[in-house]
């Protein structure tokens, strides 16, 4: 009996495992703080810049950043540290005040209360 | 706000259960009444909105006194109501909220710095910039493109890129090659004016994705779309010397994914016209009627788009001698004439699809078909072209890695049955092809890109052949913008097709056999390379930019088309032997709001390896000066403004062919005097629905005093209308009008 059990708890990680197959093409969509096309360009380049990340784009209207990456090759918190490093807050990881301080001046973003739209 | 209140309003309706109401009417400090604004009783859910004459009726509250109105732009008012009668409450601007309009002003002509490729982006309001009556003149306000007449009598205007005649230019219409072959002369008046939506100019060699035939560059014509183009529009132009152009755009939207547009254009010229005296008109006797419709389909969602179009067209003209009859005088010797009669039918159709989870991955199909029919003479010389086109394109986009490596690639196949009768002789060939292409274009995201191309074609007149094309861009500062390029390009020659002034001359015809597929002729195999620098540039605080483009072409192996012996026209085979230079330096600038001026500086050394020795290509100027500049008015707030419109070109002198056996008074000097030419519109927009223009080219009314050569004896061997180097017309001045319905 005990086997059994055994046997089909195998099965069913063995399953669960299956189910969690990476994703090649996974899509996903986070909130990053900017403000303008400078920001763009500087949070889509270090997001395109990590490997396994095959295509972004961030809105300045929503501050939503979608992109498209093979998990097999990247987590999502990687992508979140590369666009903290080059001084863009995310919800999971923060700039730290040398980068945010590098930024140039029209990119400082309010890190409390961001505005939307520019 | 209005909409809030409105649902608040609806969830409350046990409240309009209140018996008593308050009416009045909102109006500004100009006593106009004000549509929407607010109106509600203070800390309650009780509120309205004005009408389109200020007035408002709202239910009283016993509890409520305080009546709050509030309008954008204006300050916010509470009165108290104690009288229930109509109250006229005014209220005053807030100069706190003054509206403000920001407004950036596009450049209508512009080289995008972030496209890899040397491409000069024409818009509409450039082309609207010379009443151009189709695609033709359309590069009048141009620098890059030269505009010639081809001949002195069909009128016919010719156009030049980097020194090289229009056939070694590749000219698409939405990315499908479409004036080739049988429409290479007259193909370019076929476009009218007003359905192109914009020009993208590449210069040097261009993408392997549209094919193999461009040498010195690419032009792509944008036509209107029946999704973005306006419901209805109108076009009615007029020029003195009898010129009437008529266009009509129709546009509807069938169901929530079709759009339909249909465009129809005709134009005429009726009025015969000798001001040189020569006894030949000086503009041909013109009817054509282009009928197009148009059939678009988005469904956005899915990631499904589609273009489809039918064009038909029937042109017809005439041109000789002013008493020339066609028919009576045709196939005689009484007076000299011709007659040119085209008909061509085309449809394409595009289909793409762009995966909705994945947006850099697309494919696309393009299907074309055409028929082109011209049955024409020249006096005694009889010249017909039957040419049937089919063509298919497939495409895949998709990406390595990142998008940062992105790549094209797709097979494409072409078809084209050729049927000529020239003079006496039948010429009959076909041409098939089948070829791959893959084109790979790089971004570091920084300050460098490439594009790098390869096609292989198998053709069976042309072999098997591989075409690459390479263009570089880098950003050395941010102000600054490096491209080079490279590529080769190969084409079957039309010879009769693209050269059809000859026949307006008693010259014979001569073919140096070469056993080649081509009328005994081999094709043509040319490389193109180049190097362009833009620097922008801040002057008095005013954006400008400096272009510095150097171009080169070098053949391989050319068909020359030699002239030099006044008796007869040549064409044959050289090899590396011709080489074409061309330098342009083009600065654009405003100094003030509103007035741009686009000025650019030319020179073109275009050397033809004839079998008589080396020599500069005869009516080729090699310095040419443009100057456009353009003023607006500020716009009025109706949309109301006038746009100037002027543009100057100074061309210096040409090589004229020899001319020494003809009679002395058709002996020619052996350089045509540089000359000036200007051309000016000016437009008066009343709104953004009507506008009205006029203008003028030529205003120097510089005329080439013999542009044909031996007119008093058309059948005798002087006769020559090939000789064009200036403008057959003198001054002409035009008018019209655009009316659109959103």
């Amino acid at each position: 009996m005990k086997k059994t059990i055994l046997i089909i708890a195998v099965l069913f990680i063995g399953i669960s495992t299956q189910a969690q197959k990476k994703n090649k093409n996974a899509k996903i969509t986070f909130e990053v703080n900017g403000i303008c096309e400078m920001c763009k360009d500087r949070i889509e380049k270090a997001v395109l810049k990590t490997k396994g990340v095959k295509f972004c784009s961030w809105s300045i209207e929503t501050h939503q950043l979608s992109l498209i990456m093979d998990e097999r090759k990247v987590d999502e918190l990687t992508i979140h540290k590369n666009i903290a490093a080059v001084g863009h807050d995310t919800k999971k990881v923060k700039a730290t005040v040398e980068a945010y301080n590098n930024l140039h001046g029209c990119c400082k973003y309010d890190r409390e209360n961001p505005q939307y739209g520019h | 706000m209005k909409k809030n209140i409105i649902a608040i309003l609806m969830l409350f309706p046990l409240i309009a259960f209140a018996q008593k109401t308050v009416k009045g009417t909102i109006l500004d400090t100009n006593n106009t009444p004000i549509f929407g604004a607010s109106i509600y009783w203070e800390n309650s859910q009780i509120g309205t909105n004005s009408d389109e004459n200020g007035n408002f009726t709202i239910k009283t509250l016993e509890s409520n006194k305080q009546l709050v109105v509030s309008f954008i732009g204006y300050k916010t008012q509470k009165l108290s109501i104690d009288n229930l009668n109509k109250t006229t409450i005014v209220l005053t601007a807030d100069n706190q909220l003054d509206e403000v309009n920001i407004q950036t002003r596009r450049k209508s002509s512009n080289r995008p710095s972030y496209v890899v490729k040397n491409i000069i982006n024409v818009n509409k309001a450039e082309l609207l910039k010379a009443a151009c009556c189709n695609l033709a003149e359309s590069f009048e306000t141009n620098p890059s493109i030269d505009v010639n007449y081809s001949d002195a009598l069909t009128g016919t205007k010719q156009i030049k890129m980097l020194g090289l005649t229009s056939p070694y230019i590749q000219i698409v219409q939405e990315n499908i090659p479409n004036i080739r072959g049988a429409a290479q002369t007259y193909g370019l008046t076929f476009t009218p004016g007003t359905w192109v939506e914009s020009i993208q100019i590449t210069k040097g060699a261009g993408s392997v994705v549209n094919g193999y035939e461009s040498i010195t560059g690419q032009i792509n014509a944008e036509l209107v779309k029946p999704s973005t183009d306006k419901k209805v529009f109108l076009n009615a132009y007029s020029s003195l010397n009898g010129r009437l152009e008529l266009n009509t755009h129709f546009n509807t939207k069938v169901s929530d994914k079709w759009d339909t547009g249909l465009y129809l254009h005709g134009n005429l010229r009726d009025k015969k016209i000798d001001n040189n005296n020569d006894n030949f008109l000086d503009a041909p006797l013109t009817k054509q009627v282009n009928i197009m419709n148009r059939w678009q389909y988005t469904d956005t969602d899915k990631g499904w788009v589609s273009f489809i179009n039918l064009r038909y067209l029937t042109d017809q003209k005439t041109t000789g001698e002013i008493d020339f009859n066609p028919t009576i005088h045709k196939n005689t010797t009484t007076f000299w004439g011709s007659e040119i009669e085209t008909e061509r039918f085309e449809t394409s159709a595009k289909i793409g699809y762009v995966f909705p989870e994945l947006p850099y991955k697309s494919f696309g199909l393009q299907v074309a078909y055409s028929y082109h029919n011209q049955d024409s003479y020249f006096g005694l010389k009889d010249y017909n072209i039957n040419h049937k086109s089919v063509y298919a394109n497939l495409i895949y986009n998709s990406i390595i890695s990142d998008t940062r490596n992105k790549f094209v690639t797709g097979i494409s196949t072409t078809f084209d049955k050729f049927d000529e009768l020239v003079l006496a002789t039948n010429y009959k060939r076909n041409e098939k092809s089948v070829g791959a292409f893959f084109e790979y274009n790089y971004d570091n995201l920084n300050d460098l890109s490439l594009s790098a191309g390869i096609r292989v074609d198998h053709h069976n007149l042309l072999e098997t052949f591989i075409t690459p094309r390479l263009h570089l861009k880098y950003i050395p500062w941010e102000t600054g913008t490096f491209r080079l390029s490279a590529g080769r390009g190969k084409k079957s020659a039309a010879i009769f097709a693209e050269n059809q002034w000859l026949f307006g001359t008693n010259r014979t015809i001569n073919i140096i056999n070469n056993n080649g597929e081509f009328y005994g002729l081999n094709p043509e195999i040319a490389w193109n390379y180049g190097a362009s620098f833009t620097q922008k540039f801040n002057l008095f605080n005013r954006k400008g930019d400096i272009v510095f483009d150097f171009y080169k072409t070098d053949f391989n192996q050319q068909i020359i088309v030699d002239m030099e012996n006044p008796s007869e026209i040549s064409f044959y085979n050289v090899s590396s032997k011709s080489k074409a230079n061309s330098f342009q330096v083009e600065v654009n600038y405003s100094p003030f709001m509103h007035f741009s001026i686009k000025t650019a500086y030319k020179y073109q050394d275009i050397n033809n390896g004839y079998i008589s020795g080396s020599k500069q290509q005869p009516l080729q100027p090699k310095n040419r000066f443009f100057t456009n500049l353009s003023y607006e008015t500020h716009q009025s707030e109706n949309g109301g403004n006038w746009k100037f419109d002027y543009t100057y070109n100074w061309q210096s002198k040409q090589r004229l062919p020899d001319t020494s056996i003809y009679t002395a008074a058709y002996q020619l000097p052996e350089y045509a005097d540089a000359h000036i030419s200007m051309n000016a519109q000016i437009t008066k927009v009343f709104s953004p629905r009507f506008e009205w223009y006029i203008g003028g080219e030529n205003l120097t009314n510089h005329q080439q005093k013999t542009p044909i050569l031996g007119a008093d004896n058309p059948f005798g061997t002087n006769f020559d209308s090939s000789i064009v180097y200036s403008s057959v017309l003198g001054a002409m001045y035009y008018t019209g009008i655009r009316f659109n319905i959103e």
